[in-house]
């Protein structure tokens, strides 16, 4: 019997349990995605790693890899709908990126980037949500937080500390901190957490470290 | 034959696009063979007239940024989103989460140093501030976004060739930047 299946007609090997993502990924190939880490239970927030499974749309982080599917990634139709998903993430923040510290090392920016996504089509909705400062050692931005989950997964299933949740319901649901006040410096939390240092945007950032490395050194720049 | 035409101007700009924009150093003379400028913040002429291409840098502040704009929209065929700011706001709409009569009274009236009986000026010559500032794309349709803050000369040349040639204006990827 087979163990591998079809991407974009390319035999990928998998293991039992995989999904469609983590042995394509292993065997080399890149899916687009924002909220999968591979030592994190899948989230399928994003659905930027959808693909086409025997035609039909489906996430690859939460679709099991099974012998003889076929799989398309590198579709235009699945290039488009990628762009307009991400058009609708930076319509729903402030992306501001000229003045972010995440610039340049942000996988939201750089998956638009790939995407080449030019422009929105949405009106942009503005979010005012206080920054938290509190912290001695982190800030916290959920303006540009795209609700990957990934610190809140990274908080509860690596330290146990459970910092993080998601909170509210449709447009206004939003990142929330685990703490009596609800700020960042009566969590738990530290720096050196797991759950500080994953978040893919510039969401959660540590304090007095920005703007570090050279433009053109920047794990994200292009030559 | 008579040559393109281009208009620019800036909104809610701050003039580093334009900047970007003759930061194609020696290629502005070729430009210059190539089309002919009509309204810009480089050329005399008070009023936007029928052009190919109009480029257009900052989002909307004002009142006087809407008129402009949809003037530009009437009077030229293809209108690019040049930059941040046209494309999304930009830095200025970091300005939308405060009320923006409390801002003009602490810039205006409430701020030291100020000359004794300082007010928010009043006079109907001036632009009112819009409560929130926008994106351009909100307002008329774009054609093409430019992105960037500033987009780089190689990414305005590359469009503005693009556009001239009658090509899709599509840029590569080391092209596209948003900041
Ligand atoms: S989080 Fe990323 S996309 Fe958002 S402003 Fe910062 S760099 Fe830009
Ligand atoms: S704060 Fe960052 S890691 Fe957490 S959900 Fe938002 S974007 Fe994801």
């Amino acid at each position: 019997m087979s163990t591998t299946f079809d991407l974009d007609g390319q035999p990928v090997p998998f293991q039992p349990g995989d999904t469609v993502i983590a042995a394509a990924t292993r065997a080399g190939h890149t899916i687009p995605h924002l909220c999968w880490d591979p030592r994190l239970g899948p989230s399928g927030a994003c659905r930027l790693c959808t693909v086409e499974v025997n035609g039909r749309p489906a996430a690859a982080c939460t679709t099991r890899a099974l012998a003889g599917l076929r799989v398309a990634c590198q579709t235009e139709p699945l290039q488009q709908r990628r762009r307009q998903l991400l058009q609708m993430m930076f319509v729903e923040g402030n992306h501001f990126c000229p003045s972010c510290e995440k610039s340049g090392g942000c996988a939201l920016q750089s998956a638009a980037y790939a995407a080449g996504m030019t422009g929105p089509q949405w009106e942009e909705f503005y979010p005012q949500r206080a920054v938290d400062a509190s912290h001695p050692a982190l800030w916290l931005d959920t303006n540009r937080c795209i609700l990957c989950k990934l610190c809140v997964r990274a908080s509860t299933e690596l330290d146990g500390k459970g910092v993080f949740a998601i909170g509210g319901h449709g447009i206004h649901t939003h990142l929330i901190v685990h703490s009596p006040s609800g700020r960042l410096a009566d969590s738990a939390i530290a720096a050196t957490d797991e759950a500080a240092q994953i978040c893919p945007v510039g969401a959660i950032l540590p304090k007095r470290r920005g703007f570090a490395v050279p433009i053109g050194e920047r794990p994200q720049d292009t030559p | 034959m008579s040559r393109p035409r281009i208009a620019t101007v800036s909104l809610a700009g701050c003039f580093g696009c334009h900047m970007s924009l003759l930061d194609i150093d020696e290629r502005l003379f070729a430009l210059a063979e190539l089309v002919e400028f009509d309204r810009s913040p480089l050329t005399d002429l008070k009023e936007v007239g029928p052009c190919d291409i109009g480029l257009i840098e900052g989002g909307l502040c004002n009142a006087e940024n809407v008129e402009v704009l949809r003037d530009f929209r009437r009077q030229c065929r293809v209108l690019v989103a040049v930059g941040a700011c046209a494309i999304n706001g930009g830095l200025p709409a970091q300005r939308n989460g405060r009320d923006i009569g409390r801002l003009m009274a602490e810039v205006y009236h409430a701020r030291p140093g100020l000359a004794e009986g300082s007010g928010i000026p009043n006079d109907p010559e001036l632009p009112l501030p819009l409560a929130r500032v926008h994106p351009i794309h909100e307002v008329v349709h774009i054609d093409h976004f430019l992105p960037g803050c500033p987009p780089s000369a190689d990414a305005i040349w590359a469009c503005l060739t693009a556009l001239l040639d009658g090509r899709d204006p599509a840029l590569p990827r080391p092209l596209i930047r948003y900041d």
